[in-house]
């Protein structure tokens, strides 16, 4: 164990404990843009800064290990300085238009500019000029809003495996792009959106959520994705009794399954929800018409069918085919259906095409 | 030349630096037999007490960081670093030229102290013609077996100034960006791909044959004591004798301008000095007569660096020229972090306003506050550097930059 005094408190850590989770351990509430716990660490935003003893440079609390007898200061002249400064970089490259922006209220850029009274910037002068006009149904990318926190990049690499996206040039001209800056459609990316759900800022939104309600203003309902048999877990957006939107649950506890991560479908694909177009009843055909019944006639009808296929054609004739959207327990029930009530070993699923 | 003392570079234009042959035949891979003969350890331990430091610009020790490889790491490598990206600097590239097989016998030797079997040298982009002599300087090394199982590669930088900085480097060769690491872990317990990695500068290699063979207590003992040995410099600007010298450490800056540099051309005055390349502090001409050894210039807040020296006369409008560097800096940011991403492109935008004679004093004023938090909160040197020419600049000659105000 690793004793070291963070604001005066001491504090003791396992060894080979960051700076950062030391510092939380210790009460102090250290701002971070570019750190995820879930992904490589970047190390770059310089936000989390904070002054160790007798060092001569701040030191990254995100990657820096701590070390027994550390004496270490969060909100130091020195810390708040760097912090105001890096916050006024980062308007001074930012297309600030928050009372329009999707992002308003859960914004890291905002809250911390809140939190250190950053109003304007000392730096400024060109403007930003990074936007990235992209025709896909899904994801907007305005990266005059981008703060280069790399978490997207890192998101699409490490959690989805599409390496879609990574810097170009150098510099202050560095910006996210995809191979030979194309649109994300014409690049392996696959449209899980983890880069929106890791964009701490209004850089990467979706689309389908654009202009339907900001986050705070939304009820969450939790629940697990209707559209596969995964199950994973995602928050719904939920505003005047409609869906609005999609958050990921990142908590694991939570979220055992998929952590946060969803596929497009999950994600962006929830609008059926609210469609008229939606089957909400059974509807068996009569005389060339589908026409609405009740539960039990249309199972009624269902049994009193297969009988007769059975009866006069044998079980043999009947397969049962089930769905990747069912889950595990609902298609061993449907094969159980198939051998012992239908009796045939005919079944199959569509994750085998 | 009088006042210098050549180690380094005792044949330089005697020998051709490519044969390996020529080499041994004015005592060349002697140091190397030496340490083969000598206990790993025992090697560290002589390197460690010559003192000798780093030459790459930052200083270390370099029997200590030899000693923070771990023993039994099952694969190690030795990294030469040739990316001289410093502006001004040419010193790597002369003692190619020169004594490249002194550089291989180094390399060797550190190869014998860790237990490394493969090496790499790291060469500027700009150097092809380098490379093709370093390869030339391996075939013959290896055809009369003076390396014996050690295998060196050149690998070609492609122009990036951030790429020098030890982990940017190691990325580069990964075939990565060439972005730095945050450190720790240090290139010591995880560098190039992975496994522990020594990497030296150019000249800390060439200076380890030497200190084999004539022993750890006689190099010690050649300049500053804190800083011992010899130290290659590189002048130019307003100088008359815009060429290298080598000299022992505890040489003055003064002598170097005045006696080997040959004075200031047109017989000016001198204005200003700013050493070790682009990112070193200017030292206004009050300050000269200090010995050009580390821990001395950084007394007077100033850095050896690579050893580059750039005079400037008189005339020179310093403002201009802390714009150009303020460039050069915007130029080779590589952009992972804040301050230094975005801080070297507004610290440029507001010495373009001063420059031109549109500043406000606020300008000023932001500079200075800019300069702090990058010096204090950039990820790498570069950025942490990048300031202190223009914050130098501000401090020595403040009165040039009120004249340009607004
Ligand atoms: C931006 C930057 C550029 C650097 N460029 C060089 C270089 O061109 N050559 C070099 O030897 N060291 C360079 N260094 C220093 C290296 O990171 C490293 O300290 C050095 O290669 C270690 O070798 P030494 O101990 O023999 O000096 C640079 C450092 C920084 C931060
Ligand atoms: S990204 Fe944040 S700071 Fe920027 S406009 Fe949107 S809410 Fe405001
Ligand atoms: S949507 Fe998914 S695959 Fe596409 S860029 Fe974002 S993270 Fe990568
Ligand atoms: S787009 Fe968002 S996640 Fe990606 S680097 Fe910019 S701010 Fe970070
Ligand atoms: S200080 Fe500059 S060069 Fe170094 S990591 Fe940061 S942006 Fe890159």
């Amino acid at each position: 164990m690793i004793n070291l005094t963070i604001d005066g408190k001491n504090v003791t850590v396992p060894r080979g404990t960051m700076l950062l989770e030391a510092c939380r351990l210790a009460g102090a509430d250290i701002p971070t843009l570019c750190y995820d716990p879930e992904l490589k660490l970047a190390g770059s935003c310089r936000m989390c800064v904070v002054e160790v003893e007798g060092r001569r440079t701040l030191a990254a609390s995100c990657v820096t290990p701590a070390e027994e007898g550390m004496v270490v200061q969060t909100e130091s002249e020195e810390v708040v300085e760097a912090r105001k400064v890096i916050l006024e970089l980062l308007l001074a490259r930012h297309r600030l238009d928050c009372h329009v922006c999707e992002k308003d209220g859960n914004c890291r850029l905002q809250d911390y500019c809140y939190r250190y009274g950053v109003k304007d910037s000392r730096f400024k002068g060109e403007e930003p000029h990074f936007y990235k006009d992209d025709p896909n149904p899904f994801i907007e990318r305005d990266y005059d809003k981008c703060i280069m926190c790399t978490k997207c990049v890192r998101a699409c690499a490490e959690i989805t495996g599409a390496f879609a996206i990574n810097l170009k040039n150098r510099g202050h001209e560095v910006v996210i792009s995809t191979a030979f800056d194309g649109g994300l459609k014409d690049s392996t990316c696959v449209f899980c959106g983890q880069c929106v759900m890791v964009c701490p800022v209004g850089a990467l939104v979706s689309k389908v959520e654009k202009g339907r309600g900001r986050d705070y203003q939304t009820e969450k309902v939790r629940t697990i994705c209707s559209y596969c048999g995964t199950g994973c877990t995602l928050e719904l957006k939920v505003l005047n009794d409609q869906v609005v939107g999609v958050n990921s649950v990142r908590d694991e506890r939570l979220s055992p399954v998929n952590r946060g991560a969803l596929c497009v479908k999950g994600r962006f694909g929830w609008d059926f929800v609210n469609s008229k177009e939606r089957l909400t009843q059974p509807l068996v055909r009569k005389d060339g018409e589908l026409v609405p019944v009740s539960w039990d006639e249309a199972l009624d009808y269902t049994a009193s069918r297969l009988k007769e296929i059975k009866e006069r054609w044998g079980a043999g004739s009947m397969a049962v085919f089930t769905s990747a959207r069912t889950t595990n327990e609902e298609n061993y029930l449907a094969q159980k259906l198939a051998r012992a009530v239908i009796g045939t070993n005919n079944v199959d699923h569509c994750a085998r095409l | 030349m009088k006042g210098e003392k050549r180690i380094i570079l005792e044949y330089a234009d005697k020998i051709n630096p490519e044969k390996a042959e020529d080499y041994i035949k004015v005592g060349g891979y002697k140091g190397l037999e030496k340490a083969r003969r000598m206990k790993p350890k025992k090697i560290i331990e002589e390197v460690k007490k010559s003192n000798l430091r780093g030459r790459g610009g930052a200083g270390f020790n370099t029997g200590m960081k030899w000693s923070f490889i771990p023993e039994n790491a099952p694969i190690k490598y030795v990294v030469c670093n040739l990316d001289e990206g410093e502006p001004g600097t040419y010193k790597d590239r002369i003692i190619c030229e020169k004594n490249a097989q002194a550089l291989l016998e180094g390399m060797a030797i550190c190869a014998t102290a860790i237990g490394a079997e493969k090496g790499y040298i790291y060469c500027r982009g700009e150097y092809p013609y380098i490379v093709k002599l370093l390869n030339n300087a391996i075939k013959s090394a290896k055809e009369i077996g003076a390396l014996e199982d050690f295998d060196i590669e050149v690998r070609m930088g492609a122009g990036a100034y951030v790429c020098g900085e030890e982990t940017a480097l190691i990325e580069s060769i990964e075939g990565q960006r060439g972005e730095p690491r945050f450190k720790p872990p240090f290139p010591g317990v995880e560098g190039l791909w992975g496994m522990p990695t020594v990497v030296n500068n150019v000249e800390t290699f060439a200076c380890l044959p030497y200190i084999l063979v004539n022993g750890a207590e006689w190099f010690a003992s050649i300049g500053a004591p804190n800083y011992p040995g010899t130290k290659i410099l590189t002048l130019t600007g307003d100088i008359n004798n815009p060429t290298y010298f080598e000299v022992p450490t505890d040489y003055l800056l003064s002598d170097v301008i005045y006696e080997l540099g040959g004075g200031i051309k047109s017989g000016r005055e001198l204005k200003a000095v700013q050493v070790g390349g682009s990112s070193g502090a200017f030292i206004p001409k009050k300050n000269i007569d200090t010995p050009i050894d580390f821990d001395s210039m950084t007394k007077i807040g100033a850095s050896l660096g690579s050893g580059a020296v750039f005079v400037l006369d008189e005339t020179r409008d310093i403002v201009d020229i802390a714009t150009r560097i303020a460039k050069f800096f915007k130029h080779e940011s590589c952009g992972k972090c804040n301050p230094c991403r975005e801080g070297t492109f507004r610290m440029y935008e507001m010495m373009t306003r001063i420059n031109k004679g549109l500043g406000k004093p606020e300008d000023i004023e932001n500079i200075l506050v800019l300069s702090r938090v990058m010096q204090k909160a950039s990820l790498c040197g570069l950025g942490q550097a990048a300031p202190i020419p223009i914050e130098t600049s501000i401090k020595h000659f403040k009165s040039d930059y009120m004249a340009k105000l607004n």
